[in-house]
């Protein structure tokens, strides 16, 4: 996907993650590996929530270091897109967007695939896929089987 | 410094001509707002010594208060610009509150103005929230999106539905047909909310605010300079902020939000409770803004909001006349500064058209939510 016009020819922005954040390359490069991984504070041991910081949220260390997350979690909240507000999307409404809450703590925004948008409910238990797209790969969500 | 409460008021108010606007520019705007404002109060620009603006989205050059204050010819010894998205009419005047009270000013104008309901050619960046990149990836891009996580969390809570949002919109609805200056006047029944398509589902496009271009002011000052204005002025009785997140990702909730201790604080200064409130002036960016705000401002219990919004108790002539001017859902979304002015315009009495003047209006509460359900701001206000 790149900088492309929407349906009235405004231009419009990517919609790919930006790799090159400082705090949240090694999250992207440890997805390539189908590794979903989270910063953890080496002063107090507590995890770190999403988007990646430069220090914990519960003691300010910037001491951390990623650990591997078990890769499920629980639907919090979820909507369905019926509109796209982006042309990379217009083929895929309605669509599936959640709050998935990994059962080690952090949230991640992503989507429930495998599953029409309107069989998704609050607390459905849900494991991570990779989907590997060209330069980067995004986690998403299916319900556990 | 003990309890402000009652030593500042409102001196002046405006609002422009809202909906589509093609002739003015965001900085137009501004200064028509500037101009309606120093009319209302009765002053000239130079008397103005402190001026505080919105940031707005489209126009994106730094500093805009200093750049508006120069258009205008003021020379102010206090000015800033607020980026608290709804939040931020509330926000500026507190923040005029606070530079009097400290001070570094006397009469202090806040202005907030929009241009979101027809494009306005800015050589400028828009400015974004910044999380884009963590969200567009996957779909989101939409503080509708936002909300409708908010709204299937209220629904699978508390047995909230499509429908109780409904009552919301058509109360807000049959407030804007009783306002001159409200851009949807075409009354609204539950069955035309429950016919409206999915936006981003649980919300429909009834469940949504309007794009709008247009703006509001009010003048602050001390109470006691307050007597040498023309116009009846307005108390300032209580404030109150809370900004409990910034991202849905670290919210510890998304059905009670901000404006539960934001509105503490302001009931707490003001030494009132809600059942003293004689109106309400919510933010409804979307229906279920306004019923999860009624029930963290105390006007019923968590959860309770889908029963309180019904049988005529949020219009005018109810128990709580809310959105008494048609709200961004049916008036025009400034981001809250007309709630702010209307509220000013109630509590003087004799301003709005009588069929929607709240009867013997002497207190009124003002909320102001921001950004991804995240920043609140509180007012309360009343009649001198």
């Amino acid at each position: 996907m790149s900088d492309t016009k929407d349906s009235r020819g405004r231009a419009v922005r990517k919609v790919e993650p930006f790799l090159e954040e400082l705090e949240a390359k090694p999250f992207w490069a440890n997805l390539r590996e189908h590794k979903l991984t989270v910063q953890c504070c080496n002063a107090c041991g507590k995890l770190f929530t999403y988007p990646p910081q430069g220090s914990c949220p519960h003691c300010l260390s910037p001491d951390y270091k990623w650990v591997q997350l078990g890769g499920q979690g629980k639907v919090y909240s979820f909507v369905t897109y019926c509109r796209a507000w982006h042309p990379a999307y217009e083929d895929k409404v309605p669509y599936n967007v959640s709050l998935v809450d990994l059962d080690e703590g952090p949230r991640l925004l992503s989507n429930v695939i495998d599953c029409p948008p309107d069989r998704v409910t609050i607390g459905m238990p849900v494991e991570v896929v990779y989907e590997d797209n060209d330069g980067y790969t995004l986690p998403k969500f299916r319900p556990l089987k | 410094m003990g309890n402000i409460s009652g030593r500042y008021a409102i001196v002046g108010v405006a609002e422009t001509k809202v909906g589509k606007r093609p002739d003015a520019s965001t900085h137009s705007l501004h200064l028509e707002c500037i101009k309606a404002c120093l009319d209302d109060a009765g002053i000239k620009a130079s008397a103005v010594d402190g001026f505080i603006t919105n940031q707005p989205l489209n126009d994106a050059h730094r500093s805009y208060a200093v750049r508006m204050a120069n258009m205008a010819r003021m020379s102010p010894t206090f000015a800033t610009d607020l980026a608290l998205g709804g939040a931020t009419p509330i926000a500026m005047v507190q923040h005029a509150v606070m530079a009097i009270e400290a001070g570094m000013a006397n009469t202090v104008m806040c202005v907030h103005a929009r241009k979101r309901g027809t494009p306005d050619p800015s050589p400028g960046h828009p400015i974004r929230h910044g999380d884009e990149h963590w969200e567009e990836p996957w779909g989101h891009f939409s503080a509708v999106a936002n909300h409708a996580f908010a709204a299937q969390r209220h629904m699978h809570d508390f047995g909230t539905t499509s429908e109780d949002l409904a009552h919301v919109a058509v109360a807000t609805r049959k407030h804007a047909c009783l306002n001159k200056n409200a851009t949807m006047r075409k009354p609204m029944t539950i069955a035309d909310h429950q016919a409206s398509r999915f936006i981003v589902a649980p919300l429909r496009l009834f469940d949504c605010a309007l794009e709008s271009d247009g703006g509001g002011a009010v003048l602050v000052t001390s109470a006691e300079r307050a007597r040498d204005f023309p116009k009846r002025p307005v108390a300032i009785l209580g404030m109150g902020q809370h900004h409990p997140h910034f991202s849905l990702l670290d919210a510890p909730s998304l059905t009670t939000l901000g404006g539960k201790k934001s509105s503490e604080r302001a009931y707490q200064m003001a030494g009132v409770a809600p059942k003293d409130m004689n109106f309400a002036e919510i933010y409804d960016c979307f229906t279920i803004t306004t019923m999860i705000t009624l029930e963290d401002y105390g006007f019923c219990k968590k959860g309770e909001g889908k029963d309180f919004v019904k049988n005529g108790r949020i219009e005018i002539g109810g128990q709580l006349p809310v959105n008494t001017h048609g709200g961004l859902l049916s008036q025009a979304h400034i981001e809250g500064m007309l709630h702010v002015t209307e509220a000013a315009r109630q509590l003087r009495g004799n301003e709005v058209e009588p069929e929607r003047q709240v009867r013997d209006a002497k207190v009124g509460i003002v909320s102001g939510h921001g950004g991804s359900l995240c920043m609140h701001a509180s007012l309360i206000l009343g009649a001198l």
